[in-house]
């Protein structure tokens, strides 16, 4: 399941991600400083060059990693983090043991009390963003949070079977 | 005065011509800048059609196409970039500083020049356009491979080299002797290290200052801070140049984004405006006589230039095509070499040659660089490759067509 993602930063570009996949190819993800994206394959007779670079605008890039999966979502929330000083993502496991298991997004109140939001669910390999309040949580769904820390921590701690008014 | 008529039917003229000349390199996929440049050498002192009422237009318009291109190159790094980029880098850039920065001044010795004109022509040959670089290489779909990273912390290291060099030269072009050099290179020394630290520390002060929400006062604000601050540095005998550099680094994060936007378009007009007052004050019946000499220059430095790129990506691992990728694509010489020629010729204490001798290197190596970096793409050099590779080992290569 853990798959090594190697980054290197491209001075006055931007940042490379590429990984090898288990089929030997090498891929990776070109991310420029205005948010566009090049999809990047290798060579497999040359690992260092590329044979082909598909320029991707954020939308589309969206679009693939709905398919692909959630990484890119989790990405640009991480950017967020160098762009507003402060601002933290964290994803948050509902354990069993939560008093929010089969109960409704709603109920825990989360931004009303810790002004942090909750803009995504992942479960079993997929993503919900923007859960709506009537959202049932599930044992083992992971939470997307983003907040200022304390935000976070209070989020974290209603959702962990700490919460006083669970 | 000169009539304003005449100034606005001259500079309008200009502009209209080079206009034509940028869409016309973009067909044929070259970089404007030579085709600027020869603009320059026809309008100019002995070409055909000299101007007159506009000269000091384009003098002024220059200086500014000088601020905005450094001011725009130090918004395109962040402090960290550059000083993160620096431990690992810097054996790669020093090869790159030995192997041609000294053919440079070797050069000018020969020709019989002093040694201003070699410390001047030492720069020009040392440094690679990262401009005409970077073009080059989101052209050829290269910003994923993996030896892009090796040109461009090569390219870094060149940027923040030219923060010291050029205040040196400007130092020693003002007649200062070697002392007055060294004192201009520690107070440079000093500011350059001073900036970086503030940037890094409390960059996102100076950044949240200026707000990326509205576009005009933005662009004011941030053209008149690089203004001021390049003014003030030509004042203290560092190069106003070096200045802009700084504040370009000192601005980061979604307010240096944005005002890479705006000065966009201002950087593309006055720095064509400066590659033509270049032209213009180069004397086109000077070139003849350099047209050798710069040939010459010109290869000794390409294969400098690429041996630098090979090596730089053999250290750290890269294989054979990917050296060659790296070394022929860091070839180009574009708008830094006429910078550092601009200020020698400014200060008109210089080689009267040497900014003929300049112009006409740039023009060789703009136009050939592009055209030399795709040479790792064709099936005939990459069969080469994999021949030497064979000869190199006795093993049998299997090869894939």
């Amino acid at each position: 399941m853990r798959v090594r993602v190697e980054q290197t930063a491209l001075p006055g570009i931007g940042v490379r991600h590429d990984l090898v996949t288990e089929s030997g190819r090498r891929l990776g993800v070109v991310s420029h400083r205005n948010g566009r994206r090049d999809l990047v394959l290798y060579d497999p007779d040359d690992p260092d060059a590329c044979q082909a670079d598909i320029p991707l605008t954020d939308d589309e890039a969206e679009a693939l990693a709905d398919i692909l999966g959630a990484s890119l979502m989790l990405g640009q929330l991480s950017g967020l983090r160098e762009q507003a000083a402060g601002l933290l993502t964290e994803q948050i496991a509902i354990t069993a043991g939560s008093p929010y298991v089969n109960r409704k997004l709603g109920d825990t109140k989360a931004r009303t009390r810790t002004s942090a939001s909750i803009v995504a669910v992942l479960r079993e390999g997929e993503v919900i963003v923007s859960p709506l309040p009537s959202f049932r949580f599930a044992a083992g769904d992971v939470v997307v949070v983003v907040g200022t820390r304390r935000g976070l921590d209070g989020v974290s701690a209603i959702l962990a079977d700490s919460d006083p008014d669970g | 005065m000169h009539d304003s008529t005449t100034l606005l039917v001259e500079v309008g003229a200009l502009l209209l011509l080079l206009g034509v000349l940028g869409r016309l390199s973009r067909r044929v996929g070259l970089s404007p800048i030579p085709l600027y440049l020869l603009a320059g050498l026809a309008f100019g002192h002995g070409g055909l059609l000299p101007l007159a009422a506009s000269e000091e237009f384009f003098a002024v318009g220059a200086e500014i196409g000088v601020i905005l291109l450094l001011v725009m190159l130090g918004l395109e790094y962040s402090a960290n970039e550059l000083v993160g980029n620096l431990r690992s880098a810097a054996p790669a850039g020093l090869i790159d500083g030995v192997f041609n920065a000294l053919p440079g001044a070797a050069f000018a010795l020969l020709l019989g020049w002093d040694w201003v004109a070699a410390l001047v022509l030492g720069g020009i040959t040392w440094v690679s356009s990262s401009g005409v670089i970077a073009k080059v290489l989101a052209d050829l779909g290269r910003l994923g491979n993996r030896e892009t990273p090796v040109i461009l912390s090569v390219l870094v290291i060149e940027d923040l080299a030219m923060a010291l060099y050029l205040p040196l030269v400007t130092a020693v072009l003002a007649g200062t002797g070697l002392l007055g050099g060294g004192i201009a290179l520690a107070v440079a020394v000093g500011t350059v290290l001073l900036v970086l630290v503030v940037a890094i520390r409390y960059g996102h002060l100076i950044s949240s200052a200026l707000s990326a929400k509205d576009p005009e006062a933005l662009l004011l604000g941030v053209l008149g801070l690089t203004l001021l601050i390049a003014g003030l540095a030509a004042k203290l005998q560092v190069s106003a140049a070096v200045g802009a550099f700084l504040v370009g680094i000192a601005l980061s994060g979604p307010v240096a984004h944005h005002a890479t936007e705006l000065l966009s378009p201002l950087r593309d007009l006055f720095a064509a405006v400066f590659f033509v007052f270049f032209g213009l004050v180069t004397d086109p019946r000077d070139i003849p006589p350099v047209l050798l000499p710069a040939l010459a220059l010109a290869v000794v430095t390409m294969a400098t230039k690429t041996l630098t790129g090979y090596l730089a990506a053999r250290r750290v691992g890269i294989a054979e095509p990917g050296r060659w990728r790296a070394g022929l694509a860091l070839v180009p010489r574009g708008e830094f070499s006429i910078v550092i020629a601009g200020l020698a010729v400014a200060a008109g204490s210089v080689e009267p040659r040497l900014a003929a001798l300049a112009a006409t290197y740039v023009l060789i190596t703009v136009v050939t660089g592009p055209i030399l970096a795709r040479l790792p793409d064709f099936p005939w050099f990459k069969r080469w490759l994999r021949s030497r590779a064979a000869a190199q080992r006795p093993a049998p290569v299997p090869i894939h067509d």
